[in-house]
């Protein structure tokens, strides 16, 4: 039966939720090959690399990235890879500590925000009534804010901190997850096996758990590569408008405020950081976009669909 | 039973009074939208936040509509269970079968470890002709009809008094029909369950209930004894009804003219007025309550008994 199959592929996560994580692995294998697949291993790859770079900053810069090690503004060759800036400080030393930040950002903020977004979603979605739409409004008025001058607003209320931010970037994807997951859930609780738990006596919170969640899984991942690429965008403007860090931590948001205006004499100190955050959204894109494709193959697949509008 | 909706209340179920004795089987019937599964649905208290119900259920001497949901929720699967008829989709797609038990005897016993409530279960499977092995399977390795057997075995967890039966069989094809049905037979009668069977396939209720319960526009239009109902209905929609099913003597099939009248809003008359081959003036303007017409308890909803 074609239907049962699509839909035992569309929710391989929701699977793995209930089942040992190699079923996972072994379907991303199979996947490899295609485009989606390719995407989202350029994606890991990069950001792992990212990653790697960020632990082992000590061994891997040059030079000490808060240190005066040459005239300002040497143009990139030699032993500056990268160039130095106006403060006589090597920018890829610069930019390798300064991946530590925006990466502890991204992952404590989108940590937070999907154990705060999830389980209200969740909730949400699934009571309905009143407390679903009162809910709905507060995320909905979180949402209509654009994301930057929120966290601003936030920032600059709760203070400066690696931690301050990321709670002011959580509280803006807050919403994100929200919206999809207690939209999904809204959807699958009409499921007939949802209402068949209930006639069989399953307290509302085992339906949520095992019935409800692992059919709605799918969507998590790929909101969470898409916010965290976002955030990567939001701590750097956070930074840049120098809203976010205490001084002496490298940062590339920080780096080009701290360059930008000398952009015509030294466009290494502002180009190389601008690049790098770049890369980190793209690469974050790239998964969470793969992802999308693999976790629900249905969008994908144009026989389907022109069977399903036939 | 009502349901609020924008466009006004409707009155999906209303002044139904039925009774199920133990042990035995009545078929609820009536065209589609009749109000049979919204009927089956408000026992359990399955329904929708913008259903109102009025009046009493009374489940072995105990007033159901005074329980609280917490109360609702430990009678449901253990006392009183449901089967639904579109078995493909009424297990989870991301739960083994063994996984579904042991979900079920948790619900209501959670202190039940998973390998006992698997015991539980085989002992179950093996009623409804389940191979043990189907235990680790997805229900989408599963046939419909081996879907509705788990779905019974499920059901029969904890041998409720009363099943309630949605057109168990609307989606399988005949042979299936015919074993599903026999097997609820049979474990009715090892279970000594009352059944509640939905259907609005009138040869099942012939051969399998005891007495049948036909439903027009939300209402009873006639209740009685199976065999004297089929032979001599009284009810004029009742006759309809039966003179639609499939003769292969005369070619012509015969249907009930007209369409089921909306439920929306309030409604004077008999409902089932405009399409009424015998109706009479009073039809109109007066209501006919449900009274006992002659033998063996049959009540009739109509103006000419």
């Amino acid at each position: 039966m074609a239907g049962g199959d699509a839909r035992g592929r569309a929710t391989i996560l929701g699977r793995f939720v209930g089942r040992p994580a190699g079923r996972l692995f072994a379907h991303f294998l199979r996947e490899s090959r295609t485009a989606a697949g390719i995407i989202v291993w350029i994606g890991i790859g990069i950001v792992l690399a990212i990653i790697v770079m960020a632990i082992f900053a000590p061994f891997l810069a040059p030079f000490d990235p808060n240190t005066k090690v040459a005239d300002p503004e040497t143009p990139p060759g030699g032993r500056f890879v990268m160039g130095v800036d106006r403060s006589g400080q090597d920018v890829l030393s610069r930019i390798i500590w300064g991946a530590r930040v925006p990466l502890a950002i991204i992952a404590v903020a989108t940590t937070i925000s999907l154990a705060i977004g999830l389980p209200i979603g969740l909730l949400s979605g699934f009571v309905g009534g009143r407390l679903d739409r009162i809910l709905v409004l507060v995320m909905d008025s979180i949402y209509a804010f654009p994301g930057l001058l929120l966290a601003i607003v936030i920032a600059a209320i709760i203070g400066r901190g690696i931690l301050n931010i990321s709670v002011a970037i959580a509280i803006i994807y807050i919403p994100t997850y929200f919206r999809v997951i207690r939209n999904h859930v809204a959807a699958v609780k009409q499921e007939p096996y949802v209402e068949a738990a209930i006639a069989l006596g399953m307290p509302r919170r085992r339906v949520i758990i095992r019935y409800v969640l692992p059919n709605v899984a799918q969507s998590i991942p790929v909101i969470f590569s898409v916010n965290a690429a976002d955030s990567v965008l939001t701590e750097a403007g956070l930074t840049f408008l120098g809203l976010g860090l205490p001084p002496g931590i490298p940062d590339w948001g920080f780096d080009i405020s701290l360059n930008w205006q000398r952009f015509e004499a030294s466009w290494w100190a502002t180009f190389y950081p601008g690049l790098f955050i770049l890369i980190l959204t793209t690469a974050l894109t790239f998964v969470g976009e793969g992802l999308n494709d693999i976790l629900n193959p249905l969008l994908r697949k144009k026989d389907f669909k022109a069977k399903v509008e036939a | 039973m009502t349901f609020d909706t924008p466009d006004g209340p409707v009155h999906a179920v209303t002044d139904v009074d039925l009774t199920i004795e133990k042990g035995t089987t009545v078929g609820l019937v009536g065209e589609s939208g009749c109000g049979k599964s919204t009927l089956g649905r408000a026992i359990l208290r399955l329904l929708p936040e913008n259903a109102r119900i009025s009046g009493t259920v009374r489940f072995d001497g105990i007033d159901l509509s005074s329980r609280s949901p917490k109360e609702m929720r430990d009678l449901r699967g253990r006392n009183i269970a449901m089967i639904f008829q579109d078995p493909m989709t009424r297990l989870n797609p991301l739960m083994r079968i063994r996984d579904h038990f042991i979900e079920t005897i948790q619900a209501h016993d959670p202190n039940v470890r998973p390998e006992a409530a698997v015991k539980r279960a085989l002992k179950v499977l093996a009623d409804v002709r389940v191979p043990a092995d189907r235990m680790n399977m997805y229900p989408h390795e599963l046939s419909g009809g081996m879907r509705q057997r788990i779905m019974i075995a499920l059901c029969l967890l904890f041998k409720p008094a009363l099943l309630i039966a949605d057109e168990p069989t609307t989606a399988l094809d005949v042979i299936l029909e015919a074993q599903i049905l026999q097997l609820l037979q049979s474990i009715m009668h090892e279970y000594d369950m009352a059944v509640l069977l939905i259907t609005h396939n009138l040869g099942l209720v012939a051969e399998f209930a005891d007495r049948v319960a036909v439903m027009y526009a939300g209402r009873i239009a006639e209740e009685g004894a199976t065999v004297p109902l089929f032979r001599e209905p009284y009810h004029p929609y009742t006759q309809g009804l039966l003179r639609s099913v499939i003769d292969l003597d005369t070619t012509k099939l015969y249907s009930v003219p007209g369409a089921p009248p909306s439920l929306l809003g309030e409604s004077v008359g008999c409902p089932f007025y405009p399409r009424c081959e015998k109706r009479m003036a009073v039809c109109e303007a007066v209501f006919p309550e449900i009274r006992l017409v002659g033998e063996d308890h049959r009540r009739v909803a109509c103006h000419l008994y």
